[in-house]
C-alpha cells in the first residue's frame, strides 16, 4: 500500500520544471535508460513483464496492456502498426494535453518499448486538432528523437528502424474510439468498425494494430526503470502503478492530479493536496467520477477510490479520469442537457439509436428545463435513452460502439439519483434555479 | 479565366506538403493522407475551397466525392471563408460551471454577432470540449489556446485581434 504522504509522482514528476519537454531534461532525469535496458530483452519478455506490472489502459475501458500486446499475431506477414491514442476529448478529461505538453519524450520512450516487442516498424500518433500547442511540442520531441537515433534506421543503434509521425484529426471526437481513430488514420470519416475483427488482428491497413493511450504509453519505461514487482505493488490488486486524475467543476483547486489508485473521490475533491474543497457554504450536490460518460455519484457515495474495481461497483466507472463536481446550487437538467448536447454533436450518424436518439434526449432535456416539460416528457427521456443503450448493464448498448452507451448512461444515472429535481422543473414550469443554474462560479465576472 | 487557386509560391509549398504526407504512408495507401492534406490546403488558403478539396482528391487519388465526405465529416475544415479569426467558446459541463455561457454572452454583445454568425473579422462559435476543464472557461482564437479566462482577459484578448 502507497500512502499519500510517501507518494512519489512518476508521471507528472518534472511538470513545472523549466524545459522539461526537452530531450536533453528528459535524459537528465534518467530519460531513455528503460529502452536500453528492453533493447537487452527478448520481445517476448518485455510482453511478459509489462503483463507482471499490471498496468492497465488509461484511455477509459482500463483493459490491461500487457494481455492486449499478447493479442497480436506472431505468424501474420503484414507489417504491424502501433497506434497512439491521443484525441483527448471527453468531457472533464484533460490529462494528455498536460503530457504532450510537458514530457512528450516520456510517452515516446513508451512508443519505442512498445514498438520493439511487438515488432513494430512504424507508429502514428494520433491527436486531437484542437491540440495545437501540445502537438508543436510533440512535433519538436520526435524531431529530436530522430536527430538522436532513437528514432530512425536504427533504435538507440540497434538494427530496427522506427519511424514515429503525428498525425492531427480536425474536430470528432467519435475518432477517439478505436476504430473510428483508425477509419480517421486513413483518411476517412470517423466511423466506428464493427468488431470481431478486433484491430489487434485487423487494424490499420487491415494489418495487426495496437491502440495505447498517452497515458499508458507514458507509464511503460517506469515498469522497466525499477521492475513490474515494484510497479504493480504501486497500486491495488488488479491494477498498477499510479493515475493521472483530471478535477474540474465547482471546486477550490481545479487540476490534473497524480493519485495513488488508493485514493477517494472525496479525498480528491476535499483533500489540502488535492481539491481544496468547494467555496465557503457550499457543499457537494453530485460527482461524474470518470469522464462525461461515467454515471453521476450522489454525496452519500464519495467514499469510493477512484479505481477501476471500486467504481464498477458502485455501477460507475473510473473511465478517462474526469472528475467533474457539481455544487448544491447547481441544475441537474441543465447540467445533464449539456452532457446530452455534447453526444449529440458529436455522433457520428453511423447507427439509428445513437444518431436519432442523443438529439431526442437534448430535445427534452431543453425542453424541462425551460419549463415547457410534462410528466410523459420524463418518461419519453428514459425510453429514449434505454432505446440507446439499457442501465444496466454497462457496455451492451444498441450501437456499434461505445458512444451510444456513453449518452445514454449519464440519461439514466441522473433521473435515477434525482429525478425530484427533473419533477420539480415540471412542476414548477421553471427551472428552480432560475438563471443562476450553474452553483458557485457560474457568475462569471 | 478563373484566377488560379495558388500563388506560385503557395503551389510550391502544396507540392512541397503533400510529398512530405505521402512519404509518411505504405505506397499504395496515399488516400490515408487526407487528413493532413486537408490542413496544409486550409493552412495555405485560410479555408477548403472547392478546388482545393478536388486538388488534394486529385493529389491522393481518390474520387473528389470521397474528399468531400471527410471535409464536411469533420468540424474544423472551413467549407466557407471565415472570419479573419475564429473564436470557438466552449461550453460543455465543466467549462459552464465555471460561468462558460456568461462569457459566450459577453462575447455575443461585444462582437455583434451570435454563437454561430461571423462578419468579416469574426466567425463565433460555441464548440464542445478543448480538453482544458481545470482552466476554464477557455476558448480558441484561430486554434491559439487560452484559459483562466476573466472579463479582463477577454477585453484584452479582443483588444489584441485587430
Amino acid at each position: 500500500m502507497t500512502t499519500a504522504s510517501a507518494f512519489e509522482p512518476l508521471i507528472s514528476s518534472a511538470w513545472g520544471q523549466p524545459q522539461s519537454w526537452t530531450l536533453e531534461h528528459y535524459r537528465q532525469r534518467g530519460g531513455y535508460e528503460s529502452l536500453k535496458k528492453t533493447l537487452e530483452m527478448a520481445p517476448a519478455a518485455i510482453i511478459d513483464e509489462v503483463k507482471k506490472s499490471n498496468l492497465r489502459g488509461r484511455g477509459g475501458a482500463g483493459f490491461p496492456t500487457g494481455l492486449k500486446w499478447s493479442f497480436v499475431p506472431k505468424d501474420n506477414p503484414k507489417p504491424k502498426y502501433l497506434t497512439v491514442n491521443a484525441d483527448e476529448s471527453e468531457p472533464g478529461t484533460f490529462k494528455d494535453r498536460y503530457i504532450l505538453s510537458l514530457d512528450p519524450h516520456m510517452m515516446l520512450e513508451g512508443i519505442a518499448i512498445a514498438a520493439y516487442a511487438l515488432g513494430v516498424h512504424t507508429c502514428y500518433i494520433y491527436m486531437r486538432g484542437e491540440f495545437k500547442h501540445p502537438a508543436e511540442r510533440t512535433q519538436a520531441a520526435i524531431q529530436e528523437a530522430y536527430k538522436a537515433g532513437i528514432f530512425g534506421k536504427t533504435l538507440l543503434g540497434k538494427d530496427f528502424e522506427l519511424n514515429c509521425y503525428l498525425v492531427r484529426g480536425a474536430g470528432a471526437y467519435i475518432c477517439g474510439e478505436e476504430t473510428a481513430l483508425l477509419e480517421s488514420l486513413e483518411g476517412k470519416k470517423g466511423w466506428p468498425r464493427l468488431k470481431p475483427p478486433f484491430p489487434a488482428v485487423v487494424g490499420l491497413f487491415g494489418s495487426p494494430t495496437v491502440i495505447n493511450n498517452v497515458e499508458t504509453l507514458s507509464n511503460v519505461p517506469h515498469i522497466f526503470a525499477r521492475g513490474a514487482d515494484w510497479y504493480s505493488k504501486l497500486g491495488t490488486e488488479k491494477s498498477g502503478g499510479t493515475r493521472l486524475v483530471c478535477l474540474s467543476g465547482t471546486v477550490n483547486r481545479p487540476g490534473v492530479y497524480e493519485i495513488p489508485l488508493q485514493t477517494t473521490v472525496s479525498e480528491l475533491i476535499f483533500g489540502d493536496t488535492y481539491g481544496r474543497g468547494l467555496p465557503e457554504g457550499r457543499s457537494v450536490k453530485a460527482v461524474i467520477p470518470g469522464g462525461s460518460s461515467a454515471p453521476v455519484l450522489s454525496p452519500n457515495e464519495l467514499d469510493v477510490a477512484l479505481e477501476f474495481e471500486a467504481l464498477r461497483l458502485k455501477q460507475t466507472m473510473a473511465g478517462s479520469g474526469g472528475v467533474i463536481v457539481m455544487d448544491d446550487t447547481s441544475c441537474m437538467v441543465r447540467c445533464l442537457w449539456r452532457v446530452a448536447r455534447f453526444y449529440a454533436e458529436e455522433s457520428c450518424g453511423q447507427c439509428t439509436p445513437c444518431r436519432e436518439g442523443t438529439p431526442w434526449q437534448t430535445r427534452l432535456l431543453r425542453k424541462i428545463e425551460e419549463g415547457r416539460g410534462e410528466m410523459a416528457d420524463l418518461e419519453m427521456l428514459s425510453h429514449v435513452a434505454s432505446s440507446i443503450a439499457p442501465y444496466p448493464p454497462m457496455g451492451l448498448g444498441n450501437t456499434i460502439c461505445a458512444l451510444g452507451d456513453a449518452a445514454a448512461l449519464p440519461t439514466h444515472s441522473f433521473l435515477m439519483r434525482f429525478r425530484a429535481e427533473f419533477e420539480a422543473h415540471i412542476h414548477e414550469k421553471r427551472c428552480p434555479f432560475g438563471d443562476k443554474p450553474w452553483g458557485a462560479f457560474g457568475d462569471w465576472s | 479565366m478563373a484566377e488560379p487557386l495558388f500563388t506560385p509560391e503557395e503551389q510550391k509549398k502544396f507540392d512541397a506538403g503533400i510529398a512530405e504526407i505521402l512519404s509518411h504512408y505504405p505506397p499504395d495507401r496515399k488516400s490515408a493522407g487526407m487528413l493532413p492534406a486537408l490542413r496544409l490546403l486550409q493552412d495555405l488558403k485560410g479555408w477548403c475551397p472547392p478546388e482545393g478539396i478536388r486538388l488534394v482528391a486529385k493529389n491522393l487519388e481518390v474520387t473528389p466525392e470521397r474528399a468531400y465526405e471527410v471535409a464536411t465529416f469533420y468540424v474544423m475544415y472551413h467549407l466557407k471563408k471565415p472570419g479573419k479569426y475564429t473564436i470557438d467558446v466552449c461550453t460543455n459541463l465543466s467549462c459552464s460551471l465555471r460561468g462558460a455561457e456568461k462569457m459566450l454572452a459577453y462575447l455575443e454583445g461585444k462582437l455583434g454577432l451570435k454563437a454561430g454568425e461571423a462578419n468579416e473579422k469574426f466567425t463565433l462559435r460555441e464548440t464542445e470540449c478543448l480538453a482544458s476543464c481545470g482552466t476554464a472557461p477557455c476558448l480558441q482564437v484561430n486554434e491559439d489556446h487560452h484559459e483562466n479566462l476573466t472579463k479582463a482577459r477577454v477585453d484584452e484578448l479582443l483588444a489584441k485581434l485587430t
